[in-house]
């Protein structure tokens, strides 16, 4: 079992936090296929949010087939992240580190990086939606 | 879906003073809803039309389908908790649970006790003695002990230190969570809204000036922040809730009808309390999409 935790300064939506919560989970492979998420009222009562800000973010994982609802029972996770993306990981890692460097070297500070990854992510994926 | 809490032209008036006026809404069961707006908004005189404990001067106010305060079936399936949580101060709260028992015929008196004895609240103190706190979790707990389909609320929370506040919202949520109850509760605490409400009732003068899903409203409002502009036309902007400028930039807090795609403004999410604070800023300005939508649906009344 998972603890789900709050960050109130965060400008990501409360149940896409829990949905990136019980994600990381299954990416460091903390939970796996069988393990049960935490009941909606417990999440509910425990971080005093709306339940169905949990459902929705249930919901949401099952849309994206890593989890299941049993009625009357609970919700269980289906299928793991941990795997083949850690080792792509690793690899994408190696390029961005050298990239840095190389971002470094031309003479970007840490705040210059931040805004042109920000900025060409934002174009990238508005390309992806266009 | 079902509706928990229906208003149609409802208004209240005090001699001359209109304390609402025609408010049309419809609340779906199972929502948690935001009543909000500045002191003397009219938040307790809707709150105490659809109790029954005021009768409209203009327009109709039905919960759980029925006409409020018409017969005793539908009143046991309402709770209702004023502003400051009246109690008798001399009962103590063993006192009040057969006090509730005996004038309830739906009445959980275990499920009370339980719950005061998880919080640690003596049972055979006078709950004029208790804190503020506890005082508000004694009169949660009896409104929950109705087991209500309709939980109303009247700035349960006003009053409280952080934690009791956060302990309360707890014990709400997780009885909400269990029984799938509606609820109506008034407060100026945007930061704890946010995180418990799915659903925004924003009143201004009497007037109803917001009123959906928190979740649509927060999809269809952004801050757009680009260079300097008096005309502040914006291809996908159904209005501007509210404009600030400098000599070189303006920043909008708009309602959209579609995407922006203009690139020359970057376009940010808004919080509950960004809309809640713009919309309060300028009362002239609205986002009603139900009662338009009741009005084409029923007819406007005229």
């Amino acid at each position: 079992m998972i603890e789900f935790r709050l960050d109130g300064h965060s400008k990501v939506a409360t149940y896409m936090q829990l949905v990136q919560q019980v994600k990381q989970a299954l990416r460091t492979g903390l939970l796996e296929p069988g393990d049960q998420l935490p009941r909606v009222r417990d999440v509910a009562e425990s971080l005093a949010i709306n339940p169905n800000t949990v459902l929705k973010a249930y919901r949401q994982l099952e849309i994206e087939g890593l989890a299941e609802g049993r009625p009357g029972v609970g919700t269980f996770v289906r299928r793991t992240l941990a795997g083949p993306s850690l080792g792509n990981q690793a690899a994408l890692r190696r390029e961005l580190l050298a990239w840095l460097g190389r971002a470094a070297a031309a003479g970007l500070d840490q705040e210059d990086v931040v805004a042109l990854i920000e900025t060409t992510m934002r174009a990238a994926f508005q390309e992806d939606i266009a | 879906m079902s509706t928990a809490l229906e208003a149609n032209g409802l208004g209240k008036r005090y001699g001359r003073h209109w304390a609402l006026r025609d408010c049309s809404l419809a609340l779906p069961t199972g929502r948690i809803a935001a009543l909000v707006g500045p002191n003397g908004a009219g938040k307790s005189t809707l709150l105490h039309l659809a109790v029954g404990l005021l009768r409209p001067d203009a327009g109709s106010v039905r919960v759980l389908g029925g006409a409020p305060g018409s017969d005793r079936e539908l009143l046991s399936r309402i709770g209702f908790v004023a502003q400051d949580a009246p109690l008798y101060a001399d009962f103590t709260g063993a006192e009040l649970i057969t006090m509730g028992s005996k004038l309830n015929g739906r009445w959980d008196a275990t499920l009370a006790r339980e719950r005061l004895g998880q919080l640690g609240i003596p049972l055979d103190r006078r709950v004029g003695k208790l804190s503020g706190g506890q005082k508000a979790q004694v009169a949660l707990t009896l409104a929950l002990a109705k087991q209500p389909d309709l939980l109303l609320l009247d700035e349960p929370v006003a009053g409280l230190d952080p934690l009791a506040r956060r302990e309360f919202l707890q014990a709400l949520m997780g009885s909400v969570a269990e029984h799938g109850t509606t609820v109506l509760l008034s407060s100026h605490l945007l930061g704890d809204l946010e995180r418990v409400c799915d659903y925004l009732i924003l009143l201004q003068s009497g007037h109803l000036q917001v009123l959906g899903p928190v979740d649509d409203l927060l999809a269809a409002h952004k801050v757009l922040v680009g260079p300097r502009r008096d005309d502040v036309r914006v291809a996908g902007v159904a209005s501007v809730v509210r404009a600030s400028h400098t000599d070189k930039q303006s920043t909008l807090l708009v309602r959209t009808s579609e995407a922006i795609q203009d690139p020359v403004w970057s376009v940010h999410t808004v919080t509950l309390e960004d809309l809640v604070l713009a919309y309060l800023a300028d009362p002239s300005v609205g986002a009603l999409p139900g009662p338009a939508r009741l009005g084409a649906d029923g007819g406007a009344t005229s």
